[in-house]
């Protein structure tokens, strides 16, 4: 945890309805620097429509959002955003679509280009510069998404669930893969997954959305910290917190 | 590997093709047709090799009639399609008389430019304009309607303004429709502008088919037709190649289609 220092991304009584249903009310969260936080809920618990405010996508009726202390209520082009699907643009080549968040705020193509190139190797994309996403598997999509996400943004990203089309396998291996290399980028996450294993594995903080209007129910620490050990997924303490998950989301 | 696999492909069609000129030979040799309702595969060649001169310089002043009325209808199909597209009010306002224009006949159209513009180039480019301009448009609105929202959100939330949206993602998406509706206008094209040579002018297929229909020389009125289909196909080709350049990633699309 961060200790007194200023929160990275900060949530602030965020509520939204629409069409006079409530679908979120005062919801509150804070993510520290390097922090890997997990939100998780049933289906429909309102964690996109959050994910689409925290973004600056859509205003929220109260509440505001904070990056650094900074208020970006309802500005987009802040914190990045991985949608659920990998939305990598068929016409575009790889590393276009991972130069593109450069390209956007203004960047040349070709210092754009270069600086996401830079990038490849560690995302295991090496190669793929120059094909369409046509002809990438599931996985490196998803990689390649990812390092379109996280490029010139340090300070924090949301995820709506990232991995959840890949099969079990590639799963497994991306989970190591993106583990490592948060501890390498100290970027903030803020994650959703339906998947308790999944949030167990890839946090320091569990956040439940549930309750309509929802709010977040309950917090709570995953022990022991990052870095972990790979044998944490089958160790006792991950089904201690797994069990604990469990209980919250049923109770 | 591929290249057989696409030689393969295309086999059944050149067989159709080859069955339908086997019928043809039979039809007209064999006496079933007198010849002079319908002439023989043979006759037609001779009569292709003998005009051929004429027939090309008439092709050339077709072709050169339908590309520039197709290069105008493109144009004002992209920059009406667009406007319509940023334009909400202008697409409400707009759509209907589109649809509206293309109930009319081209037939009935082509006499009234002819009076209006004369008999040279201009009434057959504008005709042309008008046939390719619908497709064109209704695809390019097609293929703006159909980006995916969840990829200009993405494109929002990293802070895109509409102009960026529509340069990075609608127009690029609509690339493929557009080159759709394009394929069906550059055949239009052809036709287009043959029929409006058929209600006045003095050079192009269109003259030269009546001018030989009036002469009953169906030999050469056959020969005139392969010409078209010639001419035809090979603006077709043209888009293909064009799509091709512009639009390289579809080549691997259709291959993870495939398989």
């Amino acid at each position: 945890m961060t200790g007194r220092e200023v929160p990275v991304l900060q949530a602030e009584g965020v509520a939204k309805s629409y069409g006079g249903r409530k679908i979120l009310e005062d919801v509150s969260l804070s993510l520290g620097q390097g922090e890997l936080v997990c939100l998780l809920g049933v289906s429909g618990a309102g964690k996109t429509t959050l994910f689409n405010i925290l973004s600056g996508l859509e205003q929220p009726d109260a509440g505001r959002v904070l990056l650094k202390g900074r208020d970006v209520t309802g500005s987009p082009g802040q914190i990045r955003y991985m949608l659920q699907k990998d939305l990598l643009l068929p016409h575009k080549k790889v590393l276009d679509n991972a130069a593109l968040p450069l390209v956007i705020r203004g960047m040349g193509k070709r210092e754009a280009r270069a600086e996401a190139a830079a990038y490849f190797p560690r995302f295991g994309l090496e190669g793929t510069e120059d094909q369409y996403p046509a002809q990438l598997s599931g996985g490196m999509r998803q990689r390649a998404a990812l390092l379109r996400t996280f490029l010139g943004s340090r300070d924090a990203v949301l995820l709506d669930e990232p991995f959840s089309a890949l099969d079990a396998l590639t799963k497994r291996e991306i989970h190591r893969w993106y583990l490592g290399m948060m501890d390498e980028l100290q970027t903030a996450a803020l994650f959703i997954t339906h998947d308790v294993d999944e949030a167990v594995l890839l946090s320091d903080r569990v956040c439940i959305l549930s309750g309509s209007p929802a709010r977040i129910a309950a917090e709570l620490e995953i022990r022991p910290p990052r870095p972990r050990e790979l044998s944490f997924a089958v160790s006792e303490d991950f089904l201690a917190c797994k069990k604990r998950i469990l209980a919250l989301l049923e109770g | 590997m591929k290249k057989l696999q696409s030689i393969t492909a295309k086999l059944p069609a050149a067989g159709a093709l080859a069955a339908v000129g086997a019928l043809w030979l039979l039809v007209s040799e064999g006496g079933l047709v007198p010849s002079f309702l319908l002439p023989s595969p043979a006759a037609v060649c001779r009569a292709l090799a003998a005009d051929a001169p004429i027939l090309l310089k008439n092709a050339g002043v077709t072709l050169l009639e339908a590309a520039l009325g197709l290069a105008a209808g493109i144009l004002a199909a992209l920059v009406l399609a667009t406007l319509m597209h940023r334009v909400r009010a202008l697409y409400r306002a707009l759509y209907p008389i589109l649809v509206i224009t293309q109930t009319i006949p081209t037939i009935a159209l082509a006499p009234l430019l002819v009076l209006w513009m004369g008999f040279g180039m201009a009434p057959k480019v504008t005709l042309v304009a008008l046939t390719t301009f619908f497709p064109i448009a209704v695809s390019l609105l097609d293929g703006y309607a159909s980006t995916d929202r969840a990829a200009a959100d993405l494109l929002r939330s990293m802070g895109a303004g509409r102009r960026q949206i529509f340069l990075i993602l609608e127009f690029p998406s609509a690339l493929s429709h557009f080159f759709s509706g394009l394929r069906v206008s550059a055949s239009y094209a052809v036709v287009g502008a043959v029929i409006s040579e058929w209600l006045g002018g003095f050079q192009g297929l269109g003259v030269y088919m009546t001018r030989v229909k009036k002469a009953y020389a169906f030999d050469k009125m056959f020969a005139v037709i392969l010409v078209i289909v010639a001419v035809s196909l090979l603006l077709m080709a043209l888009v293909t190649a064009l799509r091709r350049r512009a639009c390289p990633w579809e080549a691997y699309e259709k291959i993870e289609r495939n398989d």
